[in-house]
């Protein structure tokens, strides 16, 4: 580790760091525009100058830009140098010449990585007596607001947007003092990562539009450190709360998972919980009066509860604690995971290889530092699009990728290798390559010999690679698919290199509920087509996503009692006896399981005045209580819940560690959801009351929903947001890390639950499927996932909404010729129990005999994935 | 003794001093115009409400008694959906108006506010807004302002260039 002397005093820092870096990692404050840690330097914006002398007798020095200077033994620094701190002030001082008068009505206004720099600067009054440059904005759709006036040519946006997520069409403009960054004509951004422009921006040039339909300012916002829940990855996010409504969702830094960046269906996924459409009082059905109070509710419960017979469907959107609360309500033998069979043995078969531990399972930061990567069959840009983002940054730092999918992807332009075939085809080169690196695999029998010649390649790029990691998941809902990749991954010799693997999956907790190992919802209808007299208990799961309409209709006639847990009204809510209001990401606590295994604990953002809205794993810890009349009055907290889980299913050991206990105290204080400038205590409420209300008390969580409390960096689990004095902005990450763009201090927040054991046993067969055979008049009805609209919570409301593509069925250019139908044409889809029409899409380089039809549509069932289908024009 | 007779002298003198108290409520004590009273919401010289809701009053207020909500208009101007001020518990300190960016807070030379229920002391945007521009005249914040917000339209403002044509190359 070299020394290096700033302002006189020595420092050791980490070799091959930049100045800047160095700096900032070890406390200085510094000023900087252009460089980023995930972007790093340019050198443009001249803001992060410092003085660095030749020697000890020098002493005029030079002024060099840190962010461009490598850290070297025995450097000589000053960063208050009187000729640098005047250099930067000077270098503000013009940023601002053009800078308009807008702080007031700009939503950057305090979160402004530009009003910090100017401050630290010391810059304060406008000198520049001429007129400020002007620029017309652009509508680049509904997510993000461009106003251009604020920029100050930092060209962040574009090295994000072009160079990091490999968007093309915002682009940099004309010249000089002139240049323009946006669109070349308006319309909507089409990355769906344009979200992070608003952070990323170091002003109020690019900005969160869905804000601004309820703006306030970051030191008004109640925050919690939250979880997404919108798709398997479980990026971190910081949720933002202010008058009872969530305002808007921040990326929180974890460098093991998400990094500084989240999709467009994390950030802006949150409108749900806004939503008119949520539960908000129990309801008991076929009364005079429906809604009910909780001592009616209750009685009403367990009479009607007692002496039945229950049986649980879980839910892949609902938290550990959940799912496990109402296994343990209802009993082992009578939990059924709430996904179809297909997906169950999925599912299993994933857990298998991940529990068995002959693998290591790569996080989404081991997946940005792999040097090959292949994905097998996995649409990742739509079904997971920050792993989309981390392969991306792997191929940028000239690693491999070959990726194999059904539909062409966007990860194909920077694909070293690519194929577009049926999901047993994929499978088949999976094994083929596996074959190909390990010979005791079974060859494929009859491949093609283009499948030969891109395996081939494939295992030859796997081979020289020292950090593999094999991508697959379960949304083709091919078997064969994760027992290529398991192939792929066990064929590569270890002891040559890092081998990952990573399986997508479908939903936020899906992994949580596999890990369960129940029964599916097939095996539940199985069941009670025997059995009479049962109640069901329906945990925020809507069946009629998973089931035909017809199949989920006949399900819940064969219950007198259907209890059903959720936040939003759906199908399924309705065809509920006993409706409970079940409290979602924002208002409740819960754990969920990512796709890598890694359990992370979501805080509740505030308590919702509505006092009947709770943690479903509230709710039914009450209905366990009041069955067993063992409660003693005794409140249930999330960790008491995993304590139990734990002893129960061994599978989940650890899992109670994902974050610090209630009774977590730093000096006796608890962690403060609200920055310590938070306005309007006595005045938010003051219409309703005069008399303010006594702060609501939180006792599942060592956090306060006040501004009281430990005011210094918090452990990483419980970050509520990043401030530190001087850095107002998301920019303050860097005081949060160990070094800038290194782990959270204290280590990344997250327990892995599945770890690498030496010496594990062969859990999954390597014998290759048969090659996918096109049948006559029959098409494979595969899921086109599309990263808006698919998924159930974000939903297609708001701005998600707008975003989502309109519903079609693509089929290859073939098989719409033998159909005679055209773009656009209405096909109609005759599935097991239902039809869909729906117009037909002609894709190009899509496989014959395979249709691919929105996710997540209504009337398009989960169980009809994988399955043939007529097609009538 | 003779220090008596000295108080007696002196509070005897004292008959013949100009009168200090004044007959309240009859007579009304004059007030200067920065005096630190009741606090209202002004208008720009163009009628439009000039709180632009950025919640820097709410901010510096050091007991919190300031709450609001930012909304826009279809031309994308900012207002306050709601605007409270809590007088039960505002301290008259002024901060409010030194932060507002827009002249619209200020402290007006009226203190009688007294309530037998202290509720009534919570006033909302219709009870603080008043038809005037109060002590700064002729001061429109989106005049100056960079944004369009339909008061004027970019380039047109103060002190700012007409927009770039950013087809054009020449400097």
């Amino acid at each position: 580790m070299p020394t290096i002397h700033i302002d006189k005093i020595p420092y050791a820092v980490k070799a091959g760091r930049n100045l800047l870096e160095a700096c900032l990692g070890l406390g200085f404050d510094l000023p900087y525009f252009c460089w980023h840690p995930a972007l790093g330097s340019v050198g443009a914006c001249r803001q992060c100058a410092v003085k660095v002398f030749k020697d000890g007798q020098d002493t005029r020095g030079k002024l060099v830009m840190s962010c461009m200077e490598i850290v070297k033994e025995g450097m000589l620094v000053s960063i208050a140098d009187e000729e640098a701190a005047a250099f930067r002030s000077q270098i503000i001082e013009w940023l601002m010449t053009n800078h308009p008068h807008d702080c007031p009505v700009c939503d950057e206004g305090g979160n402004c990585h530009l009003q910090d720099m100017t401050v630290m600067t010391g810059h304060n009054y406008r000198r520049f007596q001429y007129k400020k440059r002007t620029f017309l904005n652009q509508y680049l759709g509904p997510l993000i607001h461009h106003e251009m006036n604020r920029c100050i040519q930092c060209y962040r946006c574009v090295r994000f947007y072009r160079d990091y997520a490999g968007g093309n069409d915002l682009n940099v403009f004309s010249a000089h003092d002139h240049v323009y960054f946006g669109r070349e004509k308006e319309g909507v951004l089409q990355s769906p990562f344009s979200g992070n422009l608003a952070e990323i921006c170091p002003t109020g040039v690019f900005t969160d539009k869905t804000l601004k339909e309820h703006y306030t300012r970051k030191w008004d916002l109640t925050t919690a450190p939250s979880v997404c829940q919108h798709c398997s990855l479980g990026c971190n996010t910081t949720a933002g709360e202010r008058y009872g409504t969530i305002r808007n969702i921040t990326n929180r830094f974890n460098g093991e998972v998400n990094g500084y960046f989240l999709c467009d269906r994390g950030r802006y996924g949150y409108a749900f919980v806004n939503s008119v459409n949520r539960v908000v009082q129990p309801l008991l059905r076929h009364r005079a009066v429906e809604s009910v109070d909780d001592v009616t509710l209750m009685e009403a419960l367990t009479m009607r509860m007692a002496h039945q017979k229950l049986i649980g469907i879980g839910s892949p959107r609902a938290s550990v604690e959940s799912n496990f609360a109402l296994m343990q309500l209802v009993g082992k033998e009578n939990f059924y995971q709430g996904v179809t069979e297909e997906l169950a043995y999925l599912e299993k078969r994933i857990v298998d290889v991940l529990g068995s531990g002959a693998l290591h399972c790569s996080s989404l930061g081991e997946i940005a530092g792999s040097d090959a990567v292949l994905v097998v069959g996995e649409d990742v840009w739509n079904t997971a699009p920050v792993m989309a983002l981390a392969i991306r940054q792997a191929v940028m730092k000239k690693g491999f990728l070959a990726n194999t999918t059904v539909a062409p992807s966007p990860l194909d332009e920077i694909s070293a290798c690519t194929l577009h075939a049926a999901p047993d085809d994929i499978a088949r080169l999976g094994f083929a390559i596996a074959h190909l690196l390990d010979p005791s695999v079974p060859p494929v029998p009859t491949a093609s010999e283009e499948i030969q010649r891109t395996a081939t390649s494939i295992a030859e790029a796997l081979r020289t690679a020292r950090r593999p990691v094999i991508i697959s998941g379960a949304s083709c809902y091919n078997e064969a698919l994760i027992r290529a990749a398991y192939a792929i991954a066990t064929a590569l010799d270890p002891t040559e290199r890092k081998v990952g693997i990573a399986y997508v999956l479908p939903e936020c907790n899906s992994m949580g509920l596999a890990m369960m190992r129940a029964p599916s919802i097939d095996a539940a209808i199985e069941r009670t087509a025997f059995e009479h007299d049962l109640t069901v208990l329906v945990l925020e799961n809507d069946l009629y996503r998973i089931l035909p309409a017809k199949k989920a209709d006949d399900f819940f006639r064969r219950f007198k009692n259907i209890i059903v847990l959720d936040s939003l009204n759906n199908l399924t809510t309705e065809k509920a006896t006993v409706l409970l209001p079940a409290a979602t990401f924002a208002d409740g606590d819960g754990t969920l399981v990512n796709n890598e295994g890694r359990a992370q604990r979501f805080y509740q953002v505030f308590i919702p005045a509505n006092q009947h809205i709770k943690e479903s794993w509230w709710w039914l810890w009450k209905l366990h209580t009041a069955l067993t009349a063992a409660s003693n009055g005794h409140e249930c907290h999330p960790d008491e819940v995993l304590a139990r889980l734990e002893t129960a299913l061994p599978q989940f050991a650890g899992i109670s560690r994902a974050a610090p206990p209630p009774d977590f105290r730093i000096h006796g204080e608890m962690i403060p959801r609200e920055p310590h400038r938070y306005s309007g205590r006595t005045a938010m409420l003051a219409n309703l009351s005069v008399s303010e209300p006594k702060p609501r008390q939180d006792s599942d969580s060592p956090m306060t929903f006040t501004m009281e409390g430990y005011q210094r960096i918090p452990p990483s689990p419980l970050i509520p947001f990043f401030w530190a004095p001087g850095w107002n902005s998301v920019q303050s990450v860097n005081k949060y890390q160990q070094e800038p763009g290194g782990a959270l201090k204290g280590g990344d927040p997250g327990i892995r639950l599945f770890e690498q054991k030496a010496g594990a046993d062969r859990v999954l067969f390597t014998d290759p499927p048969d090659a996918f055979a096109v049948r006559d008049q029959k098409w494979m009805l595969l899921p086109q996932h599309h990263v808006f609209g698919s998924e159930e919570l974000s939903g297609t409301a708001g701005a998600i909404g707008e975003l989502t593509p309109a519903p079609v069925v693509a089929l290859s250019p073939r098989d719409a010729r033998q159909l005679g139908v055209v773009e656009g044409t209405i096909i109609r889809l005759r599935m097991d129990q239902e039809e869909v029409s729906l117009p037909v899409k002609i894709q190009e380089g899509l496989c014959n005999g395979v249709a691919l039809a929105p996710a997540g549509w209504p009337g398009m069932a989960a169980s009809n994935w994988g399955t043939w289908v007529n097609i009538s024009a | 003794m003779l220090t008596h007779l000295r108080t007696m002298w002196l509070v005897f003198l004292h008959l013949f001093h100009k009168k200090a108290t004044i007959q309240y409520p009859e007579e009304k004590i004059r007030l200067a115009p920065r005096w630190r009273g009741r606090i209202v919401l002004t208008k720009d010289p163009d009628g439009g409400e000039r709180c632009v809701g950025c919640y820097l009053c709410a901010a510096a207020c050091p007991v919190d008694c300031i709450a609001l909500q930012a909304t826009e208009d279809e031309k994308g101007r900012r207002y306050p959906e709601f605007f409270r001020i809590n007088f039960s518990r505002c301290i008259f300190c002024g901060y409010c108006e030194e932060a507002c960016p827009t002249y619209a807070i200020q402290l007006i030379p009226d203190f009688e506010m007294g309530e037998y229920a202290r509720e009534n002391l919570v006033f909302e945007k219709e009870d603080l807004l008043i038809d005037s521009e109060g002590k700064y005249p002729g001061y429109n914040y989106y005049k100056v302002a960079g944004l369009d917000a339909g008061v004027k339209a970019k380039g047109e403002g103060e002190k700012e260039d007409p927009p770039v044509d950013i087809h054009s190359l020449l400097p």
